[in-house]
């Protein structure tokens, strides 16, 4: 190679470095950009726009001994997954799921009474997403694809998501499912009001936002007919939440590990 | 340079064929998993990430290990290390580009990796992650070349090379730790969550890697010209022992706080590694065996008479590098899912397009390999033709 053709090819490669210095502070302007943007989304703008009030907190409540007087009853997943396009793959390696039952010891991996009267013993409990106040599936997303909205719903971005799946690892209480394969072709009955996802993104519980935007109750809450799972807000010291918890002995699960999750169990 | 790589033996282009066939197996099963889905790996709901991310992990080990030839070359100026210095850049090199590629296959939208660097995400050791690594590669990528350049000018390297090459020391530590920190900050999963991840990793990252280099030292030596003296070797081996017995001081540490403290949470995750739990006991035969490994190399390690046997200290390179690889590229990272954070123990299996896939990169890494240290060796007319 000549002396001027390798000082030319430095050259451009050195403009070239350049323009990719000016793209990556570019690309810290936009993060500014974005932040600002996303304060706007979280924020008051878009309160008014699909009904995010941040002077709420919803959170729910389950009263095991009601949940378990129809045995073998799957309502609320079955109207969850029905409305949510969740697909059903009938195997356990690709299965997606918002809300299921697990075994109370499962369920409650902390809470051992082994000579109690198993009035709960390998009970159904159903589980979903505790959309926690301090999630640490927000805390690890590299995207920012999930975060947590102002009145405390744990959210999900199926667009953005890149499939990494660092959420799922972080998760301490397997709320979150994958699509490990091309889920369209598994629903039953797509309904139209509401996406189907795509291969390669998370999904997971999103408290039904879609129906709270509406002033409805989340799914699951409306198909029990045992009334077993009461929605509220937990900022409002009147509500029915507060009034569950205030008179009842309530857990949560691994409340210990700082998640502070939102979904109270009365036993 | 790169002309080096076009001239070669018979032998240079039958491996580089070799090495080409088994690329495009993986590139074709890649294809293949891009369109159906990560479904087609042996992971499912509960162990969400497998020999993809195990290898990424081992591999950043390697990658870092480089600052092992590196620190006392350019730091200590110990000038035996001035033939194998490069080396080791060359193969943190490789070993980076292997990383990412791991990264790569794993993700469900390959094509939105974009979205990491449209929305900067401090708060996501991924993120963190990702820079630590791609400034790695670059900063290796510019301190080999222009040291190798200025060698092949006869001229000792530019002055302005030496802080960025003393910037590379602490970086190599931070891709690890980082690395690291991606595992030991997640509350759901005891097994990762241990203060000594880091420093483990880094423990046997420098066993392992300077393992590696050595194995293809023996190898090019055999094969070419290239002889880079006793003494080198000598001080790798001297090297590798202090690394092994800091790894296996650091994995004995976290059997003594899980055995002992007696946590359930804690245990379950070693006593699926090491006796099985529930009938599963896949990993078990693997975790005895890299014990096993890495038991008789340290002793062969310790002992004078035995490390500086080349013929004995070959094989016992061979054996930290299979030991260190079982513990984290096969055990370490699915075991922090099993059992699931709801107890359930369920397998994982990698499939034979993952492995495949797996290879291929592996292959690429051994392909970059071998086309650096042909110019390294080119430079330096130690090359038999």
């Amino acid at each position: 190679m000549n002396e001027n053709r390798r000082k030319f090819l430095k050259l451009t490669g050195l403009a070239a470095l350049g323009a990719a210095t000016g793209k990556f502070a570019d690309v810290f302007a936009k993060e500014k950009l974005t932040k600002i943007s996303s304060l706007n989304i979280t924020g008051k703008k878009r309160t008014t726009l699909v009904g995010i009030d941040s002077k709420k907190r919803w959170a729910m409540v389950i009263d095991l001994k009601k949940c378990l007087v129809e045995e073998g009853c799957t309502k609320c997943i079955d109207a969850c997954h029905k409305i949510h396009n969740v697909p059903d793959f009938e195997n356990p390696k690709d299965e997606i799921k918002w809300i299921w039952k697990e075994p109370y010891e499962q369920a409650f991996l902390d809470q051992e009474n082994y000579y109690q009267k198993d009035n709960l013993k390998d009970k159904p409990v159903p589980i979903f997403c505790n959309h926690c106040d301090n999630p640490p599936c927000v805390r690890v997303c590299p995207t920012e694809a999930t975060w947590k909205r102002e009145d405390g719903i744990v959210m999900m971005d199926w667009h953005r998501c890149i499939g990494c799946r660092y959420c799922m690892a972080a998760c301490p209480y397997g709320s979150r499912s994958f699509n490990w394969r091309d889920p369209r072709p598994f629903i039953k009955d797509i309904d139209p009001d509401f996406p189907t996802r795509t291969k390669g993104v998370v999904e997971k519980c999103t408290f039904c936002d879609e129906r709270i935007a509406k002033g409805q109750l989340p799914a699951c809450v409306e198909a029990c007919s045992e009334k077993a799972m009461v929605f509220g807000d937990l900022n409002d010291p009147k509500s029915n939440v507060r009034e569950l918890l205030k008179e009842n002995f309530s857990i949560r699960r691994k409340p210990e590990l700082g998640t502070n999750p939102e979904i109270y169990y009365l036993v | 340079m790169l002309e080096y790589a076009l001239k070669g033996t018979k032998k240079y282009w039958g491996w580089i064929f070799f090495l080409s066939l088994i690329i495009f197996v993986g590139v074709w099963f890649y294809l293949k998993q891009f369109s159906y889905g990560l479904g087609i790996t042996g992971l499912s709901r509960n162990v969400t990430w497998g020999f993809y991310i195990a290898q990424f992990t081992f591999l950043v080990g390697v990658a870092a290990s480089g600052v092992m030839v590196v620190l006392p070359y350019y730091l200590h100026n110990y000038k035996a290390f001035g033939k194998i210095t490069i080396l080791g850049e060359f193969l943190a090199i490789a070993s980076v580009i292997m990383c990412m590629l791991f990264v790569f296959v794993d993700m469900g939208q390959p094509l939105r990796l974009i979205n990491v660097f449209l929305y900067p995400t401090p708060h996501s050791l991924m993120f963190w992650d990702i820079m630590v690594l791609s400034g790695y590669l670059l900063l290796n990528i510019l301190i080999s070349h222009i040291t190798l350049e200025a060698e092949r000018k006869s001229m000792p390297p530019p002055k302005w090379i030496r802080p960025i090459i003393i910037l590379s020391i602490p970086w190599a530590i931070s891709i690890h730790t980082v690395t690291a920190f991606l595992y030991s900050g997640l509350a759901a999963r005891p097994f990762w969550m241990t203060a000594v991840l880091a420093p483990r990793f880094l423990a046997s990252a420098f066993s392992s890697g300077p393992a590696l280099l050595l194995i293809m030292v023996f190898i090019i030596r055999k094969l070419t010209k290239f002889d880079p003296g006793d003494e080198p070797i000598r001080k790798m081996a001297i090297i590798i022992t202090y690394a092994m017995c800091a790894n296996v001081f650091f994995i004995l540490m976290e059997f003594f706080t899980a055995f002992y403290s007696a946590i359930p949470e804690h245990i379950t995750h070693f006593q699926y590694l090491f006796f099985g739990l529930e009938g599963h006991n896949t990993l078990v035969p693997w975790m005895w065996t890299s014990a096993l490994l890495a038991i008789v190399s340290l002793v062969f390690l310790l002992i004078p008479k035995t490390r500086n046997n080349n013929r004995i200290l070959f094989a016992v390179c061979i054996a930290i590098f299979v030991s260190i690889w079982i513990d984290k590229g096969l055990g370490m990272v699915v075991t922090g899912f099993i059992p699931t954070p709801l107890g359930d123990v369920v397998d994982y299996i990698p499939t034979i397009p993952e492995t495949l896939i797996s290879l291929s990169i592996w292959a690429i890494g051994f392909f970059l390999i071998t086309v650096f240290y042909k110019i390294a060796l080119s430079v330096r007319r130690e090359l038999l033709t």
